[in-house]
């Protein structure tokens, strides 16, 4: 039997066993909406604006591993969705979004609420299709999943006009679908897996390096593994806090323009460093130049070969899946004769452990202003580091990334490679989607926090009991350390000298507002906002923070890893 | 170095706009690109020329591997392969012109395939060097318009570019 392209959206979204869409509602995707409102396979989150949308759908998405689906309208309901896009794709993220268009007819005659959504997302998605024909509907839809959770994951942009969504056509969702052009790579070469770990049982100074690739291949369990078999050194980047637990000891915190002083010292020194999943950002190794001063061996494995050798020549790459490369690697050295350097390790360990005792995170526990290294300190302790944590882009998000030690993956959740203000609430939403009884922070500054600060009504109508730490320090926190460091404290437009009461703010919306000015209160108010009372209440914490507080250590943009400012 | 990169991709709308954008997002230079159905009409095959490092050619290739409607890349640099590229050229053919052109055309193995009073239009098949050459020995003010495919290429032998 025929049914119209409205329907076989809808029945496809079921097929897939999508649980939850984010979207908003407008004229060209009247006909889908219409039939959501026909179902109850899937629940539909109309959020407040398409940007938080997609945020939830991949805040959804990085929580669970699961594709996250937001729909929304086209014109300005595609524009609105593109900042989000182009966070998952940096981050590499799965999505499929469905966007409508204009009638086929009226594609480029500058249509009301025409724009090319194709042309505007593509270079910021992992695949797009403008579907043309009904007929196509569902295999196109069938290909967006596929594409989107497959090899490097990243976001799909289905885009459909409006009469495809009225026109008729048998609806027959493939259970598969294969496509010559795309055959993404899982399993790493054998022989050169065999060279990494002759190399690797041949290191004096070892060093591990993990990234975002570890959490999306769901390899967390197989690094452990690794990294305890070997007993090397482990640092994470921003994106791969979580992969392993950061509470053991073989773990030296974050590496990067904000990373620990031990992780940047035993990376710049170490003689073999295996990169997995994590691609050399700039904001990881720093001044190119000064990484390749000291003579090191780089082994890396990424399931992208494009993401091999882009930045930094490569001793042994391996192109295949985290997971599987992983556990190749953990059989190979269990049955291997050879065992690690003992003695070498040992003296890399004392020097590694004389870096650490430098304690480079290390802050003013006296001070009369709240610092929030402190509040995040506490708030690791008192949700006993099971929380979700999304956060915003700045200061917080460092602090954050430092001072939670993420011991499972899939529970830090931030927008690292595009760096979106914006993202962290719409991301907790989506969070809190896969657990209702979870507890999901949103950590925030008073800059980012008013960029999607609509969707606490979004919270409010699905009662999502967000526990929203909003560290206000008076600035764009972020841009004011710059500016102070490198622009002789020329405060420049860094300043909000207009601030929301954001008690009133929450209560408007229907919430619970806190707000918090000396240090003897954070942890009573912490307690009380992640109390059994306020388990379904969302409560806004504003924080008053020490305004002139500064994210330690931090290399300065084109300064080698080694060349830390330090507290 | 100079590349000439072929890739089979799928004849679908918006493949051609993939492989531009990429390379004017990642600031890959084209010195020429060509694109045109293959003999199975589901397939679309482009000749780009392009120049870079070894780095950057190795990241151009990888880049479109990456690209969902991309098939197959090969770099015909790598081997023996065969380059081609036509031209049309309308020059000046009166008075001593007219002699000139023709002797020019002759030399270059370039036939004559429009004749008009005052002009000629010259068809010229070759690798990029030899188009170059001819348009260097005409003389300048005798050119009225050139019109080049950029370059295509083939491999050798059994060197094959097919799903
Ligand atoms: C959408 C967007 N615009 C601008 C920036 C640049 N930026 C990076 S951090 C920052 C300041 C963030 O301020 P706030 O949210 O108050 O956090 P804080 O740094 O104070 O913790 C800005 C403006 C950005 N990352 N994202």
């Amino acid at each position: 039997m025929e049914i119209t392209g409205a329907e076989i959206v809808v029945r496809c979204l079921q097929e897939e066993g999508v649980e939850v869409v984010f979207g908003y509602p407008g004229g060209a995707v009247l006909n889908i909406y219409d039939e959501i409102y026909k179902q109850d396979k899937f629940q539909h989150v109309l959020v407040r604006h398409e940007q938080g949308a997609v945020h939830a759908a991949d805040g959804y998405a990085r929580a669970s591993g699961r594709v996250g689906v937001a729909l929304v309208t086209s014109g300005p309901g595609a524009t609105n969705a593109v900042t989000g896009i182009a966070t998952a794709y940096m981050d590499s993220i799965p999505m499929v979004v469905i966007t409508g268009q204009v009638p086929t007819a009226a594609i480029g005659l500058d249509a009301f609420q025409e724009v090319d959504t194709v042309g505007i997302t593509r270079p910021c998605v992992k695949h797009n299709f403008l579907v043309s024909d009904v007929k196509d509907l569902a295999t196109t839809i069938k290909k967006a999943f596929y594409i989107a959770a497959s090899g490097r994951p990243g976001p799909v942009v289905v885009d459909i006009p409006k009469d495809v969504t009225i026109n008729k056509a048998d609806f027959d969702y493939p259970a598969q679908v294969s496509m010559r052009s795309y055959n993404p790579v899982t399993k790493g070469h054998t022989g050169q897996i065999k060279r990494a770990v002759q190399m690797i049982l041949g290191a004096k100074r070892p060093m591990i390096y993990t990234g975002g690739g570890v959490i999306l291949s769901n390899a967390a369990e197989a690094l452990t593994g690794l990294v305890k078999l070997l007993g090397f050194p482990c640092t994470s980047t921003l994106m791969g806090l979580g992969g392993y637990p950061a509470n053991d000891s073989q773990f030296l915190g974050m590496l990067g323009m904000h990373g620990t002083f031990e992780a940047n010292m035993a990376v710049q020194h170490s003689d073999v460093l295996i990169a997995i999943g994590a691609r050399f950002d700039d904001r990881v190794i720093g001044n190119p130049e000064h990484f390749f001063q000291e003579d090191r061996k780089i082994i890396h494995i990424d399931i992208d070969p494009a993401s091999i050798a882009k930045r930094v020549k490569v001793d042994v790459p391996i192109v295949g899946n985290v997971h599987d490369v992983l556990e190749e690697m953990v059989k190979l050295i269990q049955a291997s004769h050879e065992k690690p350097d003992a003695n070498a390790l040992k003296t890399w360990w004392t020097q590694i452990e004389l870096w650490r005792s430098r304690d480079c995170l290390k802050y003013d526990r006296d001070a009369e202003f709240i610092k929030p290294q402190f509040v995040l300190e506490k708030l690791y302790e008192i949700t006993d580091g099971n929380a979700y944590v999304s956060s915003d882009v700045g200061q917080h998000q460092m602090w954050a990334a430092q001072f939670y030690k993420f011991d499972k993956p899939r529970r830090w959740i931030n927008s690292g490679g595009l760096g979106t203000m914006g993202f962290g609430l719409p991301a907790a939403m989506g969070a809190q989607f896969i657990d209702r009884d979870a507890t999901v922070a949103c950590v925030t500054g008073e800059g980012s926090i008013q960029m999607n600060i609509q969707e606490l009504a979004t919270c409010k109508q699905y009662n999502l009991p967000l526990k929203i730490i909003l560290l206000n320090n008076g600035y764009l926190g972020m841009v004011r350390q710059w500016q102070e460091f490198f622009y002789g404290n020329r405060y420049s437009e860094s300043t909000m000298e207009f601030l929301p009461d954001f008690v009133k703010l929450a209560e408007s919306y229907g919430h619970v507002g806190m707000r918090i000015d000396k240090p003897g209160d954070v942890e009573a108010a912490l307690k009380q906002a992640f109390s059994p009372e306020m388990k379904d209440r969302l409560v806004f914490m504003d924080f008053r923070t020490d305004p002139t507080e500064n994210v330690y250590p931090m290399v300065p943009s084109g300064k080698g890893l080694s060349e830390m400012l330090l507290v | 170095m100079r590349h000439i990169i072929s890739i089979l991709m799928e004849n679908e709308s918006g493949a051609l706009s993939r492989v531009a954008g990429l390379f004017s997002a990642r600031g890959y230079n084209i010195e020429s690109l060509n694109v045109a159905p293959t003999e199975d009409e589901t397939l679309s095959r482009m000749t780009i020329v392009t120049r870079g490092s070894e780095e950057v050619i190795e990241q151009i290739i990888k880049q479109l591997n990456k690209l969902v409607d991309v098939v197959k890349v090969v770099d015909l640099s790598e081997g023996r392969h065969i380059e081609r590229e036509m031209m049309l050229v309308k020059v000046k053919a009166e008075g001593s012109w007219r002699e000139e052109m023709k002797r020019m055309a002759d030399i270059f193995r370039g036939r004559i395939i429009d004749v008009s009073d005052s002009t000629y239009t010259i068809e010229l098949t070759g690798n990029v060097s030899k188009l170059d050459a001819f348009l260097e020995a005409l003389d300048k003010t005798a050119i009225l318009e050139t019109v080049r495919t950029g370059a295509s290429g083939i491999g050798r032998d059994d060197r094959i570019l097919r799903v």
